[in-house]
């Protein structure tokens, strides 16, 4: 193992450059060690996000070596085996300053994609009851565990080239909606993710997929979307 | 891409498969048979059968490629979505004209 890594880091706003760094090889240190080490022994106006550590708060997200990853939860010796890092933010979001980007665009299309629970009864109503092997809860298992850190956002390509497309963290959530029985905003829920920006515009290239720290797979979610939204379509439930 | 898009560019994806694969079988049918264009003509003039298969064909590719050229368009160059459709549609409607021009050249008695 070296005893020191290169670490570029970028520094500024959207017009910054990247500035290179000396900091100590530790055993089983994570690219977020690197960070933090910097910021408390080399440069405090260093500006980056992190909360939890342990990869649940989803805030740490940045590009690292040219990869869109959750830093806290990726071990340097994974992506630096030449010894050197380049810490980048997340792509697809304006930079705010350093390693931190604005997420308010990624959260503003959970809104548009109808990201949020239409509740079907009131608290006076019994408790619905969900089987656990129903294929609906089985569809929602296998999405819900997203920790909305942006990665498969900076990941995709549709959002690099198409600043409407909800992206595949947005489109996820409505996917785990309409499979949710308890929820009643399915067919206005389809009908946003029908139109501009909304599943139709995903070219399954799976880089969500392929990177999401959560291994989770919004290409699959985006399918069904397209599936679902096309039925309804035919149906007559939602327009073009 | 809208869904009445979208819905466009995978039923005539799906309608092209088996045109492409009877049209492949049929160019290897007529090179492996030695076949001359005075024979192909002989079959093809006044065939209403080839000249649905391939009027299909052409309307197919025409409609499925302009989608996609409208895709690539809003997303890679600076067009707005009027203008890469508009761009998509004159698109569209060239492949068709050249395509029904080959068409009516092989079918026509």
């Amino acid at each position: 193992m070296l005893a020191e890594l290169s670490v570029s880091l970028w520094r500024g706003g959207e017009d910054g450059r990247y500035e290179t760094y000396s900091v100590p090889r530790r055993e089983s240190q994570t690219v977020l060690d690197v960070v933090t080490f910097v910021q408390r022994h080399i440069d405090p106006t260093l500006s980056y996000r992190f909360a939890c550590r342990v990869g649940v708060c989803g805030s740490c997200a940045m590009t690292v070596n040219g990869r869109p990853r959750w830093t806290c939860r990726t071990h340097v010796a994974k992506v630096a085996g030449s010894g050197r890092l380049e810490i980048g933010p997340l792509e697809n979001l304006p930079v705010i300053k350093d390693l931190a980007t604005d997420m308010e665009p990624f959260f503003e299309k959970w809104q548009k994609a109808q990201g949020v629970f239409a509740p079907s009864k009131t608290r006076h109503d019994e408790i619905e009851q969900i089987r656990p092997d129903s294929p609906p809860r089985r569809a929602v298992d296998a999405a819900i565990e997203c920790i909305n850190c942006g990665v498969c956002y900076a990941a995709c390509d549709t959002v690099r080239w198409n600043q409407d497309y909800f992206g595949p963290a947005a489109l996820t959530r409505a996917w785990t909606l309409l499979n949710d029985e308890r929820d009643a905003g399915g067919t206005a829920r389809l009908q946003a993710v029908a139109g501009a920006g909304g599943c139709h515009a995903c070219h399954s290239h799976q880089s969500c997929q392929e990177l999401c720290p959560q291994a989770l797979n919004p290409t699959a979610a985006i399918a069904g979307l397209k599936r679902r939204t096309t039925a309804a379509y035919l149906k007559g439930e939602i327009k073009a | 891409m809208t869904m009445r898009l979208y819905l466009w560019q995978r039923a005539t994806a799906a309608l092209m498969v088996p045109l492409v694969l009877v049209h492949i079988a049929v160019i290897f049918y007529a090179t492996r048979q030695g076949m001359t264009a005075a024979d192909i003509l002989s079959r093809t003039r006044g065939s209403l059968v080839w000249a649905s298969y391939y009027g299909l064909f052409v309307a197919a590719a025409s409609i499925h490629a302009a989608i996609g050229v409208r895709n690539v368009l809003t997303e890679w160059s600076p067009l707005a979505d009027r203008r890469a459709g508009l761009f998509a549609l004159l698109f569209g409607l060239l492949l068709a004209v050249l395509g029904a021009r080959a068409v009516f050249a092989v079918v026509l008695p």
